[in-house]
């Protein structure tokens, strides 16, 4: 009966989007807004990979929402599974096999190099705050299966996604006191196109969301690991 | 190419199919992390690599280990 | 080969949009929901890539100097979607928590079964 519904429901649906995908025909060029920023973004930016220049830099407001969503979802997940005075601990848990304990000791700090040359290079290569701190919560994933023991040091993570979001907003605030006055204004000088120490506060943003998604990616898997009884 | 994008496309949605049909969760979310991995691959000849990036890591990689880790706390078989 | 072409993007993106919808509202068990919830998550974000390819484009990086801005895809879409994913992590997180929480309290994750209960 409920699948029979359903099936009826996504027929009726897909018979519409099939209509409506008939004007919007693939591969054609659609926005104009889209070929402003390809035209303009290095000059406006300094950053040569367009996208981040459109997340960090034109968008920047944008993104500070979308990280305080983040860690709204964070502290959510954190209220939603506390319980109060219970004991805290894993239990029932196998310890993990030799390969994965010796090979997560040579590779841990690799992938948490990885991640923070992902989040550095982000306006000159694919990649960003939001992988680079993706890559290095799994770093830190990595740790929870080989010593099932193991927490992460919970003050250490919780100052590094505080400063991180106050840098990202201390930024901005100064972006108030330079030249044009407005919200995440660049104050930094933009340098030369494709090397690391170019594109004004783009880089320091980056390494900041890196730092502050990294941290609560990480704080998420440790709270739903936390066996609370 | 256009084959090849094809072939990536109706093995995305099998995996999708699998992770409708499949009765024991843990299958299911294997089966949505492929649907993840495909579609970062997907992405990736979309010329979009940033997008193919936070998918590979975030969709394929930390989602997955998230459901296996919740399923561990709750039931494994759907009834 | 020219249909295949203009719409096997589109074919992907609604299928898998299709099927997640399929789950939740045919399914019962809220992690199979959740599962559901990606999968549609999935295909929203590539319907919206595809829109803004740009046939024989290059992605829009300036890695190399002779690089021409004309057959660039379009980097609107791919900034949204990559919030779009990290918003849709954390989301799906905060989801599994809560079923992770009705499991505790109702001993199943049965939506019909919990509906005979009462607080």
């Amino acid at each position: 009966m409920r699948a029979t519904v359903g099936l009826i429901l996504l027929a009726v649906i897909g018979v519409g989007v099939g209509i409506s995908l008939l004007a919007i025909p693939f591969g054609a060029p659609k926005t104009e807004i889209g070929d402003y920023y390809i035209e303009n973004a290095r000059e406006d930016t300094g950053a040569t990979n367009v996208v981040t220049s459109v997340v960090v830099g034109y968008r920047a407001f944008d993104t500070l929402g979308e990280v305080t969503v983040l860690f709204v979802a964070a502290l959510g997940l954190g209220a939603v599974l506390a319980t109060a005075g219970g004991k805290r601990g894993r239990s029932g848990v196998e310890p993990a096999s030799l390969i994965l304990s010796a090979g997560n000791i040579f590779l841990f700090p690799l992938i948490l190099l990885f991640g923070a040359y992902i989040f550095t290079h982000g306006h000159l290569t694919p990649g960003g705050g939001f992988q680079g701190g993706a890559v290095i919560a799994s770093a830190f994933l990595l740790v929870y299966l080989s010593s099932p023991g193991k927490r992460i040091n919970e003050s250490g993570a919780t100052l590094t996604e505080s400063v991180s979001g106050l840098v990202f907003v201390a930024i901005g605030l100064l972006g108030l006191t330079y030249g044009t006055h407005y919200f995440l204004a660049n104050f930094l000088p933009k340098g030369t196109l494709n090397t690391l120490f170019s594109a004004g506060i783009i880089p320091v943003i980056y390494c900041a969301i890196g730092l502050k998604v990294g941290s609560e990616l990480a704080g998420v898997v440790d709270n739903l690991m936390e066996e609370t009884e | 190419m256009i084959i090849i994008v094809s072939l990536l496309v109706l093995a995305m949605l099998v995996a999708a199919v699998a992770a409708l049909i499949y009765r024991d969760l843990l299958s299911a979310v294997i089966a949505s992390c492929l649907v993840s991995l495909l579609a970062s691959i997907l992405f990736f000849f979309l010329q979009a690599p940033d997008v193919a990036m936070a998918e590979a890591s975030i969709g394929a990689a930390l989602v997955t280990a998230i459901f296996v880790i919740a399923i561990r706390r709750t039931k494994r078989y759907e009834e | 080969m020219s249909f295949l072409h203009d719409y096997v993007y589109y074919i992907g993106a609604f299928g898998l949009v299709a099927i997640g919808l399929l789950i939740i509202l045919v399914k019962r068990n809220l992690i199979k929901l959740i599962i559901g919830l990606s999968i549609l998550d999935t295909g929203v974000n590539m319907f919206l890539i595809s829109v803004g390819y740009i046939n024989r484009g290059t992605a829009p990086i300036f890695s190399r100097p002779g690089l021409e801005p004309d057959g660039m895809v379009d980097p609107v879409p791919q900034a949204l979607v990559l919030t779009a994913i990290v918003i849709g992590v954390a989301i799906l997180a905060l989801a599994l928590a809560l079923a992770v929480r009705f499991y505790k309290s109702y001993g199943t994750l049965d939506l019909r079964k919990a509906k005979e209960l009462r607080w």
